[in-house]
């Protein structure tokens, strides 16, 4: 039996790589994979309390980030290919048009 | 036997992690998620929830890397950066950051820890093996949980016509006025 703080602490390094890629690259699409990522890591918390506290309610709200994880690679993606369009790169310094 | 697993499992997760952030390839780095993703799908088996561990291998490691490898192969956008080398005082700062939200979280975890336990709720590893997994998770959602669910559709059809919208629509439009 694995203690759950073992998966809590797995989560929160898993998050923090994440929220590390997304500050340190430049490149938008492994931004999106990174964030990607941190929306893992919290799902792995939601599963791990699940199994801790004996209730469903932690694996429906998974289901939920899943479709709304699913979305916004979608939405995200597509966005990235239009501004390829525009600027021809994807190095998030380049997309500065919305700057004054 | 259960605490080999998770660490390797788990150790696998945090390589993958690693070697996505810090690789000049974006191919590769999707690859690198796709290996992290399927052990968090192993990690879901461990914590006895197989449902969420099918679907996340459906709809992470079968739908969204495969969506992202699409981009990056339609794009050509494997070097989509020039990185000439990782030790920058930005990049030092920004490392710094990540630490320090780990501890912060780490402190969450321990708290955690020595607080008063909860009541355990109903769902026991007995009954899950009793009744299944995908039946307790599709019965609390069709009851409890229902117009979440529902809502969970429109999102989704949202989704589809803000992608039609921003990607294809402009070819339909060109087309209509070609004839």
């Amino acid at each position: 039996m694995i203690p759950t703080a073992w998966y809590l602490l797995l989560a929160a390094i898993l998050f923090s790589i994440g929220a590390g890629g997304v500050m340190l690259r430049r490149n938008t699409l492994v931004i999106l994979m990174c964030v990607e990522l941190m929306m893992n890591a919290v799902n792995l918390t939601f599963v791990a309390f699940s199994h801790e506290l004996g209730s469903m309610t932690g694996q429906v709200f998974v289901f939920m980030i899943m479709t709304v994880a699913a979305v916004e690679a979608a939405v995200g993606l597509a966005i990235l290919v239009e501004l390829y369009r525009q600027t021809q790169s994807v190095n998030i310094d380049d997309f500065d048009s919305l700057k004054g | 036997m259960e605490a080999i697993l998770f660490f390797i499992f788990g150790g696998l997760a945090v390589i993958g992690a690693l070697a996505m952030v810090f690789n000049k390839n974006a191919v590769h780095s999707a690859l690198f998620l796709l290996l992290t993703m399927s052990m968090i799908a192993a990690l879901y088996v461990l914590l006895n929830a197989q449902f969420i561990a099918v679907a996340q291998v459906l709809v992470y490691a079968g739908a969204i890397v495969v969506l992202i490898l699409f981009v990056v192969m339609l794009l050509g956008a494997e070097l989509g950066e020039k990185i000439p080398q990782w030790l920058t005082v930005r990049n030092g700062v920004m490392v710094l950051l990540a630490l320090i939200f780990l501890t912060i979280s780490g402190t969450a975890v321990y708290d955690w820890l020595y607080s008063t336990q909860p009541v355990a709720g109903t769902v026991t590893d007995e009954l899950i093996a009793q009744q299944g997994s995908a039946e307790l998770v599709g019965q609390s959602l069709f009851t409890q949980y229902l117009l979440p669910f529902e809502l969970a559709s429109i999102l989704l059809l949202v989704g589809i016509v803000g992608v039609v919208m921003l990607g294809g629509w402009r070819f339909v439009q060109h087309r209509e006025r070609g004839k």
